[in-house]
């Protein structure tokens, strides 16, 4: 609640959009690096967004120290350890798949292998089902008497 | 009073379905008709009732009754009559007794279009069917009133929340609670075969319309709001991965499941154990994703109810039903005796893939969305799970589902040869291929995203379109055409959904990957280039509106010197909710959209602007809508108008009590 308190005070106070034009570097691809690890990025006050579409001050102070780590020359991954440093992983979108969010991470996989092993031995069964289906020897016989008849 | 009368008739309606709550379900235990027959008029009144309360709190937001403590913190004279319609349901206590309101309504129709259903089948589903209400009702009596009074009223309401007035999102409610709420009919029937311990072709063949029918809401709902979110909410996004985003999708991909599940027990008799459990998750979900909305306990944009007594009292009810369903499961379940078998290549192997697919996705967006309350909870660590983790882990199964659809939906029933269901569709395949290497060629260097989506999209609508071809028989063009009308309504449903499965998936590939972007400053009369466009801002001006001021600019797209469009971007300040909001102007187009936002006045007389080309974007609801026109044709299909009675005599045995 505080959190969306703050957020409509922030929003209040400096309607500033996004990222702004003069915030923009001139070199393209550096500009387009500090885009890539804006967008995950979440900005610590606001509720789910990440600082390249965020409106908040805060935000607008990440985008430019992004820029100013990448300006001296640091790779994405020193840029984002710089910002987890400082406001800790939960500025992070994706979650980095060590201890305990290995969980995360693995548990779709694992999901779909169970679920397809349940279903392998389930339609083993019922093939083992199917060839009971299958007219036996002693059928066969009682078949051909009928028919005989 | 009338006001009081609303009222008054909501807890009545809650008596009324505490009493079809219990005596339909004792009646059917003791196999005594009069206590059955009670679901039925308690059902219809139950309707009546909450229908008036809603009529009543409509009536309080028309009239801007600010003595009622709901209309001024959600209304303003100043608002037009449509958000004040709207605003009934864009709060949390209003939006609860819309939920209720649907929540009997299906009730009501499951006795109006029900009267071929087996009495004591009726009573039980009309008996469950209640005791969601009572809980829902509870909930509302105890926590969430929207009759209550102000003792002194004040001159005016605060106003809607500004980026909610707003006509796609006025509508995007009422579509996502049918959806949500219709889950709760495919549950009753869940529950009510558990009790009786069966299910056969017959049950397969009631259920499936009410999941079809939530399922089409929830497509509608969900594409409508991810429709609001890309004209209004930020800069052209149309999915953000949002907690209460994902608790509709959550839903939709289970329903999804359903559908197909139910058809393996209407066709085959197989899967029953499987359709019950799946029948009873999909509402599982709805429940989940009203406690995610509803408590505010994962916080996002959305959240407006941040009381933790009603999240608890909601995570009561989710754990009542949820329990309590999931145990009469485990104890039920082998009762519900398969009798189709089939082989390990078959049309009921490939569903039971799609819907392994579609249960873990749904399972992966879901342990997304709760990972960081379970991370903080039991790890002790805050961290965030968003758009970019789904992207990589939701993807993956989503592009599995898209590989085997086509195939699956051609393999025969039973027993089927790999070899002989593949050739129909070497075309499919080839130009599936072709596709993705002609893309690939075209966008040189650029991410992997646009060939596969086109690729898969080929693959899916093609392969769907063959579907059909063979649908139709042997003979000349003329010929299968003239069989089309012929054509069951839910085959042709099957191919419509499925096509559209296949475009939204090509447009939402290549809106993510070729969308082009420009963020500058721009002087008034100064022109720009935007891909092949060019972009002139001739004026901004100030506007006033109903309700907000408005800085709007006039601005001209030509191509080639030619005037393409002529575009105007607002942003609006509500003064009364003390809130910006920056409106898009879009060009909508076939093949693209182009989006323009102006920011603010810029320290050199300018003014910052962002334009976008985004390319098949309309494709993306439009994909949607053909998915959800594919449920309408299939709802609208013979059998399930006249042989939906048609429970066959000879399974009239019932299992012991």
């Amino acid at each position: 609640m505080m959190r969306a308190v703050l957020f409509a005070l922030l929003l209040v106070a400096s309607p500033a959009l996004a990222v702004q034009p003069d915030e923009m570097l001139k070199d393209p691809g550096l500009e387009a690096r500090a885009r890539a690890i804006s967008q995950n990025l979440r900005c610590p006050v606001c509720q789910g967004e990440d600082i390249d579409d965020s409106n908040a001050p805060i935000s607008r102070d990440l985008r430019l120290a992004v820029r100013e780590r990448l300006v001296a020359g640091d790779s994405d991954a020193q840029v984002i350890d710089y910002v987890v440093a400082r406001y800790g992983e939960f500025v992070l979108f994706q979650p980095r798949a060590e201890g305990s969010s290995l969980i995360l991470w693995l548990a779709g996989p694992a999901m779909l292998l169970a679920g397809a092993a349940i279903a392998l031995a389930m339609s083993r069964r019922r093939a083992v089902a199917a060839e009971a289906e299958v007219l036996s020897e002693a059928d066969k016989a009682r078949l051909a008497e009928l028919l005989e008849k | 009073m009338i006001i009081e009368f609303g009222h008054f008739t909501l807890v009545l309606a809650f008596m009324v379905a505490l009493v079809q709550s219990t005596l339909p379900l004792w009646g059917a235990y003791r196999r005594d008709a009069r206590l059955m027959a009670v679901g039925d008029p308690a059902a219809v009144v139950q309707f009546l009732l909450i229908a008036t309360s809603f009529a009543a709190l409509t009536y309080g937001f028309v009239t801007s009754d600010f003595s009622l403590k709901l209309v001024v913190e959600n209304s303003h004279t100043a608002k037009p009559m449509l958000y004040k319609v709207a605003g009934v349901w864009g709060n949390h206590e209003g939006s609860l007794l819309l939920w209720v309101l649907i929540l009997s309504g299906f009730g009501a129709c499951a006795v109006w279009f029900g009267s071929n259903l087996p009495m004591r089948l009726k009573a039980r589903v009309l008996a469950v069917q209640g005791s969601i209400g009572v809980a829902f009702m509870a909930f509302m009596l105890l926590t969430s009133n929207p009759f209550l009074r102000l003792e002194n009223p004040p001159m005016n309401g605060n106003d809607l929340n500004p980026l909610l007035q707003d006509p796609g999102l006025a509508f995007h409610p009422p579509f996502l609670y049918l959806g949500y709420v219709g889950l709760s009919m495919s549950f009753s029937f869940a529950i009510a075969a558990l009790l009786e311990g069966r299910v056969d072709a017959a049950w397969g063949r009631w259920v499936r319309p009410w999941t079809l029918a939530a399922w089409i809401f929830l497509t509608i709902g969900i594409a409508m709001g991810s429709w609001w979110a890309y004209y209004e909410l930020g800069w052209g996004g149309f999915w953000f991965w949002d907690p209460v985003e994902n608790a509709s999708f959550m839903p939709w991909l289970i329903s999804a499941a359903l559908l197909h599940s139910a058809i393996v027990v209407e066709k085959r008799e197989s899967l029953k154990a499987w359709t019950v459990l799946l029948a009873i998750l999909a509402f599982g979900f709805s429940l989940t994703g009203t406690f995610i909305v509803r408590s505010g306990v994962i916080t996002s944009v959305h959240a407006f109810a941040n009381d933790p007594a009603r999240g608890v009292f909601i995570l009561g009810i989710l754990g009542v039903f949820m329990g309590g369903s999931l145990t009469l499961f485990a104890f039920r379940a082998s009762v519900l005796e398969a009798k189709g078998v089939f082989a390990v290549v078959s049309r009921e192997t490939a569903l039971v893939a799609n819907n392994l697919l579609l249960a873990v996705s749904a399972f992966v967006v879901f342990t997304g969305t709760i990972w960081p309350l379970i991370a903080e909870l039991v790890f002790a660590r805050k961290l965030s799970v968003g758009p970019p983790f789904f992207d990589a882990a939701f993807t993956p199964f989503m592009v599995a589902l898209a590989i085997i659809l086509p195939l699956g939906a051609m393999l025969p029933w039973k027993r089927a040869e790999m070899g002989r269901a593949l050739r129909p569709l070497r075309g499919a395949l080839l130009l599936a291929l072709a596709v993705g290497l002609l893309v690939y060629a075209v966008q040189t260097g650029r991410s992997a995203l646009g060939p596969v989506g086109a690729a898969l999209g080929a693959w899916v609508v093609s392969g769907a379109l063959v579907d059909l071809w063979q649908r139709l028989g042997r003979g000349s063009v003329g010929a299968r055409l003239g069989r089309l009308s012929r054509l069951p309504r839910a085959d042709l449903g099957k191919v419509v959904a499925h096509s559209g499965m296949g475009v939204t998936i090509f447009a939402v590939a290549a809106m993510t990957a070729w969308v082009k972007e420009d963020i500058r400053t721009v002087k008034i009369g100064e022109t720009f280039a935007l891909g092949s466009y060019d972009v002139t801002l001739q004026a901004v001006n100030k506007v006033e509106g109903p309700n907000y001021h408005s800085t709007m600019a006039d601005m001209i797209v030509r191509k080639g010197g030619v005037v393409v469009a002529s575009l105007h971007p607002e942003k609006r300040m509500y003064p009364v909710a003390g809130m910006p909001t920056t409106e898009a102007a879009i060009d909508q187009g076939v093949f693209r959209d182009l989006y323009l936002v102006i920011g603010d006045a810029q320290d050199d007389g300018g003014y910052a602007v962002r334009s976008y080309i985004k390319p098949f974007a309309n494709w993306i609801w439009g994909g949607a809508l053909l998915m959800a026109l594919g449920g309408i044709l299939s709802l609208s299909d013979r059998r399930f108008r006249v042989a939906a009675g048609a429970r066959k005599p000879a399974v009239v045995a019932m299992a012991a009590e």
